[in-house]
């Protein structure tokens, strides 16, 4: 699925650097019926991790009142150039990977 | 000299009501933007907080994608669409002069699929849909509206005008009782907005979705307790013409974030 990833180029080492990430899910609740009284089952993310060169440095647990096409942002410091790796997973094995790069000096 | 005088009173007081009627001056047209929290301003702003920058992507990755009997993308006949789509949403609804009528960008799309890629229509508020034109819209992002300039279009718009003035509804209330009339006052909570049109296909908090102006409309005529026109029809495409021909100048902001 489409995710928005941003994290800045490039940063001094040290600095507190803010990263956000957005990304496409219908975070169906499971409470909701159909006009036909059927209930829609539930398909959510369940768990968002971030990854700074191999090491998990966030992670969040998501629930059903969490809206549609979630957004996350939290911060960490900048101590090495490398890569951020991100990733959801949820019901009905759903999985979606994003990364973006950043350069320290 | 009186006689002129007289005539030209009975002028003034015949053009007045016209102009009177609650309609904005151009100067005073406002986006809906204008009327929304600090909040919300930032979610549109920043490309990587805006939802709807999901669908362009989306629609991004359509636009490349071949598909129908004629395997041929939207690529492969209209280039690269930063240049050959900018502005292009800018003047939807467009006259179709083989049809005779109008279409909206959707309409569009579709007729696009059909003719030269001879596959089969996506359905209103599909997600392919939304993505395809929120790409295309994206590309007249920050261009002055100029809908209904054709003068093809001109009757049209007349009757785009002429449901936008028309009482309907349980609650027995037109469109223009709040959009001209109660603009900047409240309706239980929210704002209530001049209706200029200016960001669609655009990213709404309470559906949780990206959403067309044909959906917009719809839901405004049942809040009113009125009988929504169907998708596509052709009162929606008048309507759809006569707001951007009334928001004339405003510039594009696809994909908007509206609560």
């Amino acid at each position: 699925m489409a995710a928005l990833i941003n994290v800045p180029a490039k940063a001094r080492r040290g600095d507190v650097i803010e990263i956000r990430a957005l990304t496409s899910h219908i975070m169906e609740t499971g409470f909701r019926h159909t006009a036909d009284g059927k209930l829609v089952p539930r398909d959510i993310i369940t768990s968002f991790a971030c990854r700074y060169n191999g090491a998990e440095i966030f992670r969040a647990d998501l629930f059903p009142a969490i809206a549609a096409n979630p957004y996350l942002s939290f911060f960490t410091v900048a101590k090495e150039s490398g890569k951020f790796e991100f990733e959801w997973t949820g019901d009905n094995g759903y999985s979606s990977t994003a990364s973006a790069s950043i350069t320290v000096e | 000299m009186s006689i002129w005088r007289a005539i030209a009173a009975a002028t003034l007081f015949a053009a007045a009501p016209a102009l009177l009627a609650g309609e904005i001056p151009p100067d005073a047209r406002r986006s809906g933007y204008s009327f929304m929290g600090p909040e919300t301003r930032a979610m549109q702003d920043n490309d990587t907080s805006n939802p709807g920058m999901l669908f362009v992507l989306d629609g991004e990755a359509l636009w490349g994608k071949k598909g129908g009997s004629a395997d041929k993308s939207c690529a492969d006949c209209h280039g690269d669409a930063r240049s050959s789509m900018k502005g292009v949403a800018a003047r939807y609804p467009a006259f179709d002069k083989a049809l005779g009528r109008p279409v909206t960008l959707d309409q569009r799309i579709n007729l696009c699929r059909a003719n030269h890629q001879q596959a089969a229509a996506l359905p209103y508020e599909s997600r392919d849909l939304l993505a395809l034109s929120a790409f295309v819209a994206h590309q007249s992002r920050g261009l002055p509206i100029t809908a209904g300039s054709d003068p093809q279009a001109k009757p049209f718009v007349e009757q785009g005008r002429g449901l936008f003035m028309q009482r309907e509804g349980q609650l027995n209330l037109a469109c223009t009782n709040c959009h001209d009339d109660n603009f900047d006052k409240r309706l239980a909570g929210a704002p209530i907005t001049q209706a200029q049109p200016t960001g669609y296909p655009l990213y709404r908090l309470e559906w949780q979705t990206l959403g067309s102006l044909e959906r917009r409309l719809r839901s405004c005529m049942s809040g009113v307790r009125a009988q929504a026109y169907e998708y596509g029809s052709p009162e929606l495409v008048a309507l759809e013409l006569y707001l951007m021909s009334r928001a004339h100048g405003l510039p594009m902001e696809t994909p908007a974030v509206r609560p």
